[in-house]
């Protein structure tokens, strides 16, 4: 499976995730190698299986809605980049 | 007593049981010993000496009052991917390089009910993604056996620091081998529970399906005196598993009557070094001495599968779990942009290393539109046949013994420019994790002075067995007694 600079790009781009030039080239041939790599998995005959997204049986867990306090709020904010007051501040999403 | 950084956890209990020594004396032991070693090894990332003089003073006073448990006043050392409440935890990123945790781990909590020390944190590769803590945004860990080495990943940090006694025990964490590798490279003992047994509350996560807690030792005893504290349901993870916790201390057996034993032949790979077969053939040999029933004919003929299903799905976990790194709730923050879409750009462009920016991307793109069916869902039914191999293969045998990784500990700089090198490091521990086993790796012997490990694999929450067998070969060789050369 070989990727192209402009596959590369909209992968950077759906993971919001910004590249240089040179990385792009990089990513590109590292990631074609290792996708060529994952073909091994077209041998194996899947047709039928159910799909395991856990090692253990997994079952709902519920707890009582009770209301409890929460973290400080100074202590939330003190690991926030930029803030104002009690509130975290960031870019306008829509401008 | 001048050596008592190098006390495993029973001998510096009993001393302190005892009054023979205070927490305060053995926690400035191995601050002494951080000091002496740490600019050679680079094994820790955070060295909290206040807050451990702190809790060893605690220790001491609860000591007083005549309750002691076993790892009470002992000092441990705790790989940086482990949330801990007022102490930075930065999973060795620039993306969290100055984050502190508003609250502690499940397993923090349970240490710190115990009374333990915390000396610090360790180093680790970025987000536990790698095989050599070269990695790291920070610094690489040198292996302590030859400092041109590494010392394995992504616990590299805690297994170089317990190899060298700069602390009595350490905690790591295991997604694809990253307790177990690092453990067989430094000579020490690290386990990997069953999935579900330790808490994975307050673990940053990796990959979510396979991620595991689990302790990092001098020997055997010691890694189920870690266990019996760690191990349990927690109502804060909803993957955490409801059952008791057995006193593993009771499974330190050293016969093994009759148990019976796989030795796969698909994990002694091509390309294996000669020597760790030879290890590894020799230490079965013990086992069979000791009186377990040893098949060397058992076969897992899914095994080559397992690397490909893995650098699937755990990339694809890890995508979904770095998105949250945005640079608006906490964290590296660019903000030199024109808009938010590019400073979330830039943030991650700026904040993440190589590795991490690779497995987002092959994340990213296995769970895109068009290549979901393809290679998400097509790996997770592979894993379906690969969990079904291994119980199969439990209804014939107690347990099975493969080396823990197919080389000694390779040069630095020696595979960090090619990921898939890099990668088939993990290849005889990945397939644990993508069943979710447990597995114990200790050491086996060296090869020129650089360490080789075993692995023992067990079926699910049967630790038990694995320490068992762990133990009587540790009692029967003494590879665990040897001291890096540092």
């Amino acid at each position: 499976m070989k990727l192209s600079r402009e596959e590369v790009k909209h992968i950077a781009l759906l993971a919001r995730l910004g590249l240089s030039e040179a990385e792009i080239e990089k990513f590109r041939i590292q990631l074609s190698d290792i996708l060529e790599n994952f073909e091994i998995l077209k041998q194996i005959d899947t047709t039928d299986l159910p799909p395991t997204a856990q090692s253990i049986a997994l079952q709902n867990v519920f707890r009582p809605d009770e209301p409890k306090a929460s973290y400080p709020v100074k202590e939330i904010l003190d690991n926030a980049p930029q803030r104002d007051g009690n509130c975290f501040k960031t870019r306008a999403v829509l401008e | 007593m001048s050596d008592l950084h190098q006390l495993t956890i029973s001998q510096a209990h009993q001393l302190l049981k005892d009054r023979n020594i205070s927490s305060v004396e053995l926690t400035k032991a191995n601050l002494a010993r951080l000091a002496k070693v740490e600019d050679k090894v680079h094994a820790c990332v955070t060295i909290s000496e206040d807050t451990a003089l702190k809790q060893a003073k605690e220790a001491d006073k609860t000591i007083s009052s005549g309750k002691i448990e076993p790892l009470t006043g002992i000092p441990a050392l705790i790989k940086d991917v482990m949330c801990t409440k007022g102490i930075k935890t930065t999973c060795s990123s620039k993306v969290l390089e100055s984050f502190v945790p508003p609250y502690d781990a499940t397993v923090i909590d349970k240490l710190k009910a115990s009374k333990t020390v915390i000396l610090g944190k360790t180093n680790m590769d970025e987000f536990a993604m790698g095989s050599s803590t070269e990695n790291s945004a920070f610094f690489p860990t040198r292996n302590p056996w030859n400092l041109d080495r590494v010392p394995g990943g992504s616990s590299g940090g805690s297994a170089a620091a317990v190899a060298t006694d700069e602390a009595i025990y350490a905690l790591g964490s295991d997604t694809g081998g990253s307790i177990r590798q690092p453990a067989g490279f430094c000579s020490v003992v690290g386990l990997k529970p069953t999935y579900g047994r330790v808490s994975r509350f307050g673990l940053v996560a990796f990959a979510n399906s396979l991620d595991q807690i689990g302790p990092i030792t001098k020997n055997v005893a010691d890694c189920a005196l870690v266990l019996n504290v760690i191990a349990g349901h927690d109502p804060k993870d909803s993957t955490s598993a409801p059952y008791p916790v057995p006193d593993y201390t009771k499974a330190l057996i050293p016969k093994l009557n009759n148990l019976r034993l796989g030795i796969p032949k698909e994990y002694f790979v091509e390309g294996m070094q000669k020597e760790v077969r030879a290890s590894i053939e020799t230490a079965i040999n013990k086992l069979e001495e000791l009186g377990a029933n040893v098949d060397r004919d058992a076969s897992l003929s899914l095994t080559k599968y397992a690397l490909a299903v893995y650098y699937i799905l755990a990339p694809s976990e890890a995508s979904a779990n770095l998105a949250r790194y945005d640079g608006v709730k906490y964290g590296f923050s660019y903000q030199d942009t024109n808009n938010m879409w590019e400073a979330m750009e830039k943030t991650k462009q700026f904040g993440f290393g190589d590795e991490v920016k690779r497995r987002i991307m092959l994340g990213t793109y296995a769970l895109s539109a068009g290549y979901y069916d393809a290679y998400y869902l097509k790996a997770q039914k592979v894993r379906t046949l690969i969990r079904r191999e291994f119980d199969q293969a439990f209804e014939k045998y107690d347990a099975l013994v493969t080396p823990t990784s197919p080389t000694v500990p390779f040069k630095l700089g020696e595979k960090v420019d090619d990921p898939i090198q890099m990668y088939l490091s993990d290849v005889c521990t990945l397939p644990i994790n993508i069943a979710g086993l447990p597995a114990i790796s200790v050491p086996a012997g060296f090869a020129d002075g650089l360490p080789i490990g075993m692995q023992i694999i067990g079926k699910p929450f049967d630790e038990e067995t694995i320490l068992h067998i762990a133990f009587a070969y540790e009692q029967s060789t003494d590879w665990h007694k040897r001291k890096p050369p540092i």
